[in-house]
């Protein structure tokens, strides 16, 4: 496996977008001359299950087509996951974990089994309701994986996002504004606990 | 190709037979002939014939020639010799007798 | 100049289908192959496609519309998956039969019962002798290729068959990578018109298809459609070829990775031959003598080439993601297996069947199979012919 092949995995719930921003992330990535996979692994798709997406992310090509289990980097997008799914397991200690949360990651280090890698967090849930008035955690996580992966500089991914924003909502124009806040929002507000 | 025509007779190679069982001529059915099956044949007296044309419509083969609303005979190559005209016509125009 | 894009599997065959523009695509949703009419569709809706867009019923009605309309003439299309093929089943036989060079789309899923929506090959596996040719693609960009070429290979004159076009479910239909688009234009002259010599809207001369065949025919009709399916190998060659001169990607009847002086090796197809081949690189780097062969061309079956390829070997694993229930192995380890009759030093050869239902496949399991040649190789033994590959015991 090539060595610069950044590995991803996103735990969230049906509904709020974690294979969205999986997407949105390859796309980032894949704008900035990237090889990328992004894709969803299917379970019970109904609003509310459990779900996981993944990212590939490479210079060059990708060939492997298995899940991922042993990640560089797990995004959480629900808190609430960490009771229910060992977010971490194969988590390698020297990346980290991303968690959709209010609390200081160190607050949430006894919810992830052991785990001894760096744990970061971002208020998904505060900056949504700010930049966009409703609850959408999958932008805000957007910013932060990003932040913490360091995949791209800071102006290619918002210049990236934008035109992406721009096709995804073209026909609702207003809410792009909105997005790219909470996208720059998040990416400024995750704050790590690294190792 | 407009002359390709399809390949009768039951000795036809898999090299020459067409692509599928697709029938290139319309109407080929007049190249099949039937007449071979007959075992009975009827035969037609012209003079006692009223030109009716009650025999036409119901020969199953189109087996009974017509020409300008006319009968003028039957097409042996095709009548199968079932004998329905010989049994439509109301006056006995038709012999039926036994194929030699 | 090639356009760069990211694609989902679904996306890449729908875009291959709108460059392709097809006279008539009749089609039926069916997971995971639901997005590609689904994409089509908004084609047409858009006028980006001029096809004649036949929503049916049922995916018998399915292909018996694709039937009709390319009996008709036209260049037709449609895609399925798994239930869906199975119910197309008495027509895909009439296609073939009929000699009717329909392109379709198969996105791998597993055949109910239980109810599964998951990628493995027992649709397209127990379609495999409908007289269809069956190409399958490891990724997106090999199924927009192939799909391209798929409608050169079924329109020839020498071919004339249907071609269905596999590629696994969700696993390649639901993820999006990197792909290689050609301009539109070049889709269009490279798969030109439809050139036909009899057609049922010909009305300068018209002809009757799909006759009653008695005895006395119907054995040459089937003997010269084997001809056919022969011929196909050729003229997928030839297309390859042509094909890579204007992307520069290769294409043959299966490709060959690090067989050169390989002693193992693992026959796949799909999506499982790009993580099989991270495992190569990787035993490779460890000085094992590994190779893989990444089937393209299921039917016709490449049994002189792959003969070729295979008869320098120690041992073969061929991995079936469908089972045939022989129970005497896959079905194309079956295959396999007989093309190595004639070699009269032949390398040992077994089975695994693998990943059904969507078990994830993963590097571990490739590494298990290659574990388990080098250990014949090294016993000159085989403990078991017929495998399961990551079921739980």
């Amino acid at each position: 496996m090539s060595k610069e092949m950044i590995e991803i995995r996103w735990h969230g719930r049906g509904g709020q977008g974690a294979k969205t921003a999986s997407l949105l992330l390859a796309e980032a990535a894949f704008s900035t001359g990237k090889y990328i996979q992004g894709f969803p692994e299917y379970g019970p798709e109904r609003m509310g299950a459990p779900i996981t997406a993944y990212n590939r992310i490479s210079d060059e090509k990708i060939r492997i087509h298995s899940n991922i289990y042993e990640p560089d980097y797990v995004v959480v997008v629900d808190e609430t996951l960490l009771k229910d799914v060992d977010v971490t397991a194969g988590l390698k200690k020297e990346g980290a974990v991303v968690i959709n949360s209010a609390k200081n990651p160190e607050e949430l280090r006894s919810l992830l089994n052991g785990y001894e890698g760096s744990i970061y967090t971002v208020d998904a849930r505060t900056i949504s309701m700010d930049t966009l008035g409703k609850y959408f955690p999958n932008t805000p996580m957007l910013g932060a994986i990003a932040k913490v992966t360091n995949i791209m500089e800071e102006e290619e991914l918002f210049k990236a996002m934008e035109e992406s924003f721009q096709h995804k909502f073209a026909t609702k124009p207003e809410v792009i504004e909105g997005n790219m806040e909470a996208l720059k929002r998040a990416y400024k507000e995750v704050k790590g606990s690294e190792r | 190709m407009k002359d390709k025509k399809t390949p009768l007779g039951g000795n036809v190679s898999w090299k020459e037979t067409t692509p599928g069982g697709i029938i290139y001529d319309a109407g080929n059915a007049t190249r099949y002939k039937t007449g071979e099956w007959r075992s009975m044949k009827p035969v037609w007296n012209k003079d006692k014939c009223k030109q009716c044309m009650l025999c036409f419509p119901v020969c199953p083969d189109s087996s009974i020639l017509v020409e300008d609303g006319k009968m003028t005979g039957i097409d042996y190559d095709h009548c199968k010799g079932c004998g329905v005209c010989v049994e439509a016509c109301p006056f006995n125009v038709f012999d039926f007798v036994k194929e030699e | 100049m090639a356009i760069r894009e990211r694609l989902s599997g679904n996306e890449a065959v729908a875009t291959a289908m709108k460059q392709i523009n097809p006279d008539v695509v009749a089609a039926f949703p069916i997971t995971p192959s639901t997005e590609v009419p689904q994409y089509f569709s908004q084609f047409v809706a858009n006028g980006s496609v001029d096809t004649e867009f036949v929503a049916v019923e049922s995916e018998h009605s399915a292909m018996s519309a694709c039937v009709g309309a390319s009996a008709a003439g036209a260049r037709v299309m449609t895609a399925t998956s798994a239930n869906g093929l199975a119910l197309m089943w008495e027509i895909l036989y009439i296609a073939a039969s009929s000699r009717l060079p329909i392109v379709m789309p198969v996105i791998n899923r597993a055949l109910s019962a239980p109810i599964n929506i998951h990628n493995d090959h027992s649709d397209s596996m127990g379609a495999r002798d409908s007289g269809w040719i069956q190409l399958y693609s490891e990724d997106n960009q090999e199924a927009y290729d192939n799909i391209i070429q798929a409608i050169r290979i079924a329109e020839h004159k020498d071919v004339q068959l249907p071609v269905m076009v596999c590629m696994d479910g969700f696993i390649v239909s639901h993820a999006v990578e990197n792909i290689e688009l050609l301009e539109t234009e070049k889709v269009k002259e490279f798969v030109g018109e439809r050139e036909l010599e009899d057609y049922l809207l010909n009305a300068e001369r018209p002809v009757s298809m799909g006759p009653l065949d008695l005895p006395p025919h119907y054995f040459e009709h089937k003997r010269q459609q084997a001809e056919a399916m022969k011929n196909a190998k050729k003229v997928i060659l030839e297309i390859a070829e042509e094909y890579e001169k204007l992307t520069g990607r290769k294409y043959g009847l299966f490709e060959e990775y690090k067989m050169e002086d390989a002693e193992v090796a693992i026959v796949v197809l799909n999506s499982t031959a790009g993580t099989a081949k991270e495992v190569v690189d990787e035993l490779r780097e460890n000085g094992v003598k590994a190779g893989l062969i990444k089937l393209r061309v299921f039917r016709p079956f490449p049994v002189d080439e792959l003969k070729e390829a295979l008869k320098d070997l120690k041992a073969v694993a061929v991995m079936d993601k469908a089972d045939s229930f022989s129970a005497a192995g896959g079905p194309v380890f079956t295959e396999i297996r007989a093309a190595l009759y004639d070699v009269e030093d032949r390398p040992e050869i077994v089975s695994y069947i693998y990943g059904l239902g969507g078990r994830d496949v993963r590097v571990d399991d490739i590494k298990k199979v290659y574990d388990d040649l080098k250990e014949i190789v090294e016993t000159g033994k085989v403990e078991s012919v017929y495998n399961y590959l990551g079921v739980k015991e």
